[in-house]
């Protein structure tokens, strides 16, 4: 460890409005995938329990209703993208080691991990992004345009049946169906556990929250980007102080009921896959 | 006993008194209730008809003009030892009585339940009024009630092997029309099995044989039989198809739900789907499938597009699928329906690749997919938490990279 007073330095990670943005994900993700896992799984008993509880209507209109929030979340993304990308000239966004864009030092870092989980070399040394923290945000980010596309060709069918044929609504829906449940188990098993449920980070790695991380988190889990911190003077800029109580106890309330619910879902729809398969 | 000491006492009693006298004149109701107008002092437990007989209740029934003696022919005069004869009712009723015997219900016999058939329906024989008064057990509102003193009856049904099907009856749309609606009308059990001839639904000549049930049913219904025997159901039927479906394979026997609630609506895989069990496999892959297995008649059912009871094939022009009446059939629901739209498959089957190839490598490509991700995925974690987990019990000094303690 380190001699410099480790745990009382915290770095931002993550601004206030990508914090924002992920919280409106996860209520929008977790509405989406009751209300849409409902749908999926209509002749299971727990989503006819569901139904009748808050009624069709409300189920399908809680899906749409999330469906048009998450449509602009992405959109925003977006234009937060070509604004800071392309407008602004960041475009450390767009390539390079603290981007989100593949590049193939992740496929020698997959290799490296691998190595290091069978006991075969050094952990590998990563950026500010890691290759399945970039796999997890490629494939949110083709989820929400494959499931978005498809969900409102079903919505609009006779609207989107005058550029497809009518049966591209049944390849809609299955894709759609699909893609969701492949969203849903991906989110609630490899992501959680990838990001939060793992023994170094368990019960929950809190910096989505929180916006920052410790000094130390920093220099072991992303050495090149705390070098790169280090070596352009970026440290000072970002620096800031432990985060407060009342915000890691938020955090840890809404891990408890992402987590929950999350688990529930998968639990419901894994059972109704393998029973229906 | 002392109904049968006394019965003796009376006996002795009259025969002194007026035997003499009464000898050679023919008997009268007066003369019977004599002795059979007192109200019993106990319940009797030997007789299947009480001995005493309510000579108002008598005097008002269908047979008060008759008498006693029409009846119990065999009573001269009294007094009548050895015991009278059981009342022979066919004597009259000839047509009642031989439909009767032909009946399911003669097994009384052979179940040694040894009441005299006719009154475990008609009830007090010295009180039996006409069918269509209120006070009769046959009166149509309260027949199901007699039947079902029987055939409601959960131990008699478990030792005789009887249908109990009075709770079914008495729950469906003709017994709301006839317990809530109060409707003479309402069919209730004769209207289908007949009165006396109640035969089994095995017997060809049964009302409720298979192929006689559409015109059972269609005695009421009757705009609905012509329409059935115009679809492909009941053509099938009328070229002797055995596997026609007929009212009641769709609509149950006993318990006939109003069709227009939800739980009816919402129920295709208790109706078509148990003949069509790949068209309702398929359906259920559709978004009507899944509105519809909710509970929620809001999206299409099989009847919402192939009609109820004239199902006609798409190649039949009047039909409600064939292709040139898609549009407005599919339009009854969707706004802004086009030539293209109707190519939607309402019966999918992503694993019929004749039948829609772009479906089907669409699904092929799905299943690869979340194959691919959740098996190296799954690996990946397995491999990430076995070595994390070792590093944690080590109390490594990598472990736990730096978190806050």
């Amino acid at each position: 460890m380190n001699a410099e007073k480790p745990t009382t330095v915290y770095y931002f990670r993550f601004s206030l409005g990508q914090r924002y943005l992920h919280g409106v994900l996860i209520v929008i993700f977790l509405g989406l995938a009751a209300t849409g896992m409902t749908l999926r799984f209509s002749d299971t008993p727990w989503a006819q329990a569901v139904s009748d509880a808050i009624g069709f209507r409300a189920v399908l209109f809680f899906h749409k209703f999330c469906a048009v929030v998450l449509t602009g979340g992405f959109l925003l993304h977006l234009c937060d993208v070509f604004y800071r990308g392309l407008l602004r000239g960041q475009t450390n966004i767009l390539y390079g080691p603290d981007s989100l864009v593949p590049r193939p030092q992740d496929l020698i870092d997959l290799y490296e991990h691998v190595r290091w989980f069978l006991w075969l070399g050094p952990r590998p040394r990563f950026s500010r992004f890691t290759y399945w923290e970039k796999f997890d945000y490629w494939a949110v980010f083709w989820g929400m345009a494959i499931i978005g596309i498809s969900g409102y060709m079903i919505w609009f069918a006779p609207f989107f049946a005058r550029f497809v044929p009518g049966y591209g609504m049944n390849v809609a829906l299955l894709v759609h169906g699909e893609e969701g449940l492949l969203a849903v188990w991906f989110i609630f098993i490899i992501h959680f556990f990838n990001t939060h449920l793992r023994p170094e980070k368990f019960p929950l790695d809190a910096v989505i929250i929180t916006g920052r991380l410790s000094g130390d988190e920093l220099r072991h889990e992303r050495p090149i980007e705390y070098e790169s911190l280090v070596e352009h003077d970026g440290l000072k800029s970002i620096e800031t102080g432990a985060p407060p109580r009342w915000l890691m106890n938020f955090a840890g309330i809404i891990a408890v009921l992402a987590i929950g619910v999350g688990f529930i879902l998968v639990f419901v729809t894994l059972t109704a896959f393998f029973a229906g398969a | 006993m002392l109904t049968r000491a006394s019965y003796l006492i009376g006996l002795l009693l009259v025969a002194f008194v007026s035997s003499a006298a009464q000898a050679a004149q023919p008997l009268t109701a007066k003369d019977c209730v004599t002795c059979h107008n007192a109200a019993p002092t106990e319940p009797q437990k030997e007789e299947p008809v009480p001995l005493y007989v309510n000579a108002k209740l008598f005097q008002s029934s269908v047979h008060g003009p008759m008498g006693c003696t029409i009846c119990h022919s065999d009573v001269k005069a009294f007094p009548h030892v050895p015991k009278p004869q059981n009342v022979a009712c066919d004597k009259c009723h000839s047509g009642p009585a031989k439909d009767f015997s032909e009946s399911v219900h003669t097994a009384w016999d052979a179940m040694k339940l040894k009441f005299p058939a006719c009154l475990n329906c008609h009830g007090n024989p010295h009180g039996i009024v006409a069918k269509t008064n209120p006070l009769s057990p046959v009166y149509p509102l309260n027949l199901p009630y007699t039947c079902g003193r029987c055939h409601g009856n959960p131990d008699l049904a478990k030792r005789y092997g009887i249908a109990n099907v009075f709770a079914l009856y008495i729950d469906s749309v003709h017994g709301f029309a006839l317990t809530k609606d109060g409707l003479l009308v309402a069919a209730s059990c004769a209207s289908c099995h007949g009165a006396h001839r109640v035969v089994s639904p095995k017997d060809p000549s049964s009302q409720t044989f298979r192929t006689n049930i559409p015109a059972t049913c269609g005695s009421c219904h009757a705009g609905i039989e012509a329409q059935y025997f115009d679809g492909v159901h009941g053509r099938a039927l009328k070229a002797g198809s055995s596997a026609a479906p007929v009212c009641t394979d769709c609509h149950t026997v006993h318990h006939i739900a109003k069709v227009e609630t939800a739980p009816w609506q919402t129920r295709p895989a208790t109706t078509c789907g148990n003949c069509h069990k790949q068209r309702l496999r398929t359906y259920q892959d559709t978004f009507h499938g899944q509105v519809t297995a909710l509970g929620v008649a809001e999206a299409a059912r099989c009847w919402s597009c192939h009609g109820n009871h004239v199902i006609l094939p798409p190649s039949d022009p009047k039909s409600s699928i064939a292709p040139q009446n898609l549009i407005s059939t599919c339009g009854q629901c969707h706004k802004g329906v086009t030539r293209s739209f109707i190519s939607f498959e309402p019966h999918p089957d992503p694993r019929d690749r004749a039948l829609n190839p772009i479906l089907y490598y669409a699904a092929v490509f799905m299943n690869l997919l979340l194959l691919g991700v959740f098996t190296f995925f799954g690996l990946h974690t397995m491999l990430w938490l076995v070595r994390t987990w070792n590093l944690k019990n080590h109390q490594s000094d990598d472990f736990p990279f730096g978190r806050p303690q």
